[in-house]
C-alpha cells in the first residue's frame, strides 16, 4: 500500500540550528559579526588588512578566515597582531554554521568589538548558509564586470553592504560604475554601497566611518539591554 | 555547487521520517526549491540519484517544484512576482519591498510503501 507522508522540513535546518546557536553566543558576547563574501580574489583579505590598520586603535577586531585550503590569508591577518583563526573547508564551497561554531573555542569573543568572517571566495554558495552573523557584506571588484549583479542575484539580494573594489583599475577594464550600482540597487534598494581601492586607499574613509557607527550602535544596543 | 550536500540533507530527512513512519520503500520525494536558492535542479537530481543507491530510497523520483520570487510592497501593500530580477513594486514603483518567497529549500512530503 502506498502512503503519502507529509514532512515540510527545511533542508538546511541543521545549519539554521547551528547559526542560531552561534547567534546566541555572539549576542552574549555583545559584539558585531559581519560575514564578508565575494568571488575569488575580489579583495576580502586586502579590505580586512586596510580596515584593521585604520581601526585597530579604537575597535578590537577579530577575524575568522575561511578558505578551501591553505593558511595564507590567516598569516596575512596574523601579522597585524589581531585575533585570527583559519578555517579550511577541505573542498566545501562555503562556510557553514558548524564550522564557525568549531572555531569559536580559539577566539576570545569578550575581548572583541567586531568579528569579521572572511568566507570562501565564491559568489554563489556562501549566500545560502547563515552563520549567525548580524549582517552580510560583499565585495565586487570592477575587474569582474558590471553584469555580475544580474548573474549572481542571491548574494546581492541578501547583503546589507556592497563594496566595489579596485576602482584604481577602472581605466583598464570595461566596467561602468553607474551601471554596476544601478543593477545592484535594482536587486536590493537597501544596499549601502562604497566604491574603494584597497590598493590606493581611495574611498575607504566612508567605509571606516560606517563601520565605526555600526559597532557603536551595537554597543549601545547591548548596554541598553543590560541596564 | 553544493548540491551534493543538499541532496545528502534531503536523503537524511527522508530516511529519518521513513524510520519514524515504518515504511519499507520510498517511491518519490517532493521538494521545493526557490528560484533564488542557488540550487541547480538537474545537478540536485543527479546527486540524489547517486546518494540513494543502496538505501530504501533507491530509485525514488525527486519531484522538484521551483518557487518563483515574490515580494510585498511596504509602500502600497501589493504583492507581486519579481520579473527579470527587478525588486521594485510594479504598481507604485517603490523599491521598499520585502521578499515573501523564492529562497525555499524544503522537503514537503514523500510517497512510500
Ligand atoms: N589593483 C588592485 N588590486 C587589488 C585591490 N585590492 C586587492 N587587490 C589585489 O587583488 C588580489 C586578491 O586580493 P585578496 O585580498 O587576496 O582577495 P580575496 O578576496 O581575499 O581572495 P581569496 O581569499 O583568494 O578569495 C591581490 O593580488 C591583491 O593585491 C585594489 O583595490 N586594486
Ligand atoms: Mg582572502
Ligand atoms: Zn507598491
Amino acid at each position: 500500500m502506498t502512503v503519502k507522508v507529509p514532512v515540510v522540513r527545511n533542508i538546511l535546518e541543521a545549519n539554521e540550528q547551528m547559526a542560531e546557536d552561534n547567534r546566541r553566543v555572539f549576542r552574549d558576547a555583545g559584539l558585531l559579526v559581519i560575514n564578508l563574501m565575494s568571488g575569488p580574489g575580489a579583495g576580502k583579505t586586502s579590505l580586512l588588512e586596510r580596515t584593521i590598520d585604520a581601526l585597530r586603535q579604537e575597535i578590537r577586531i577579530g577575524v575568522i578566515e575561511g578558505d578551501i585550503q591553505s593558511s595564507y590569508d590567516a598569516e596575512r591577518i596574523g601579522q597585524k597582531g589581531v585575533q585570527v583563526v583559519q578555517l579550511n573547508t577541505g573542498g566545501a564551497c562555503h562556510l557553514d554554521g558548524n564550522m564557525i561554531k568549531s572555531s569559536l573555542a580559539a577566539l576570545d569573543l569578550k575581548q572583541m568589538d567586531l568579528l569579521m568572517v572572511e568566507n570562501v571566495g565564491n559568489l554563489v554558495c556562501p549566500a545560502a548558509f547563515n552563520l549567525g552573523e548580524d549582517m552580510k557584506a560583499m565585495i565586487l571588484s570592477v575587474a569582474e564586470g558590471d553584469d555580475k549583479p544580474l548573474k549572481y542575484p542571491a548574494m546581492f539580494q541578501q547583503c546589507r553592504v556592497l563594496i566595489i573594489n579596485k576602482i584604481d583599475l577602472l581605466p583598464y577594464v570595461d566596467c561602468h560604475l553607474g551601471r554596476m550600482r544601478d543593477r545592484a540597487l535594482q536587486l536590493n534598494a537597501n544596499l549601502e554601497i562604497f566604491e574603494v581601492s584597497c590598493r590606493t586607499g581611495e574611498g575607504l574613509d566612508p567605509w571606516f566611518d560606517w563601520l565605526r557607527r555600526q559597532v557603536r550602535e551595537r554597543k549601545a544596543e547591548v548596554d541598553g539591554t543590560k541596564s | 555547487m553544493h548540491e551534493m550536500s543538499i541532496a545528502q540533507s534531503v536523503l537524511d530527512i527522508v530516511l529519518q521520517e521513513s524510520h519514524n513512519h515504518k515504511v519499507n520503500r520510498v517511491l518519490s520525494v517532493a521538494v521545493k526549491v526557490g528560484e533564488l536558492s542557488a540550487v541547480e535542479t538537474e545537478s540536485l537530481r543527479f546527486c540524489f540519484d547517486f546518494l540513494t543507491k543502496g538505501t530504501l530510497a533507491e530509485g525514488a523520483r525527486l519531484e522538484i517544484e521551483r518557487v518563483e520570487v515574490t515580494c510585498h510592497c511596504q509602500e502600497c501593500g501589493s504583492n507581486f512576482t519579481v520579473q527579470e530580477l527587478i525588486f521594485a513594486c510594479p504598481i507604485c514603483k517603490s523599491p521598499r519591498v520585502e521578499m515573501l518567497s523564492g529562497r525555499e529549500l524544503s522537503v514537503e512530503s514523500f510517497e512510500a510503501e
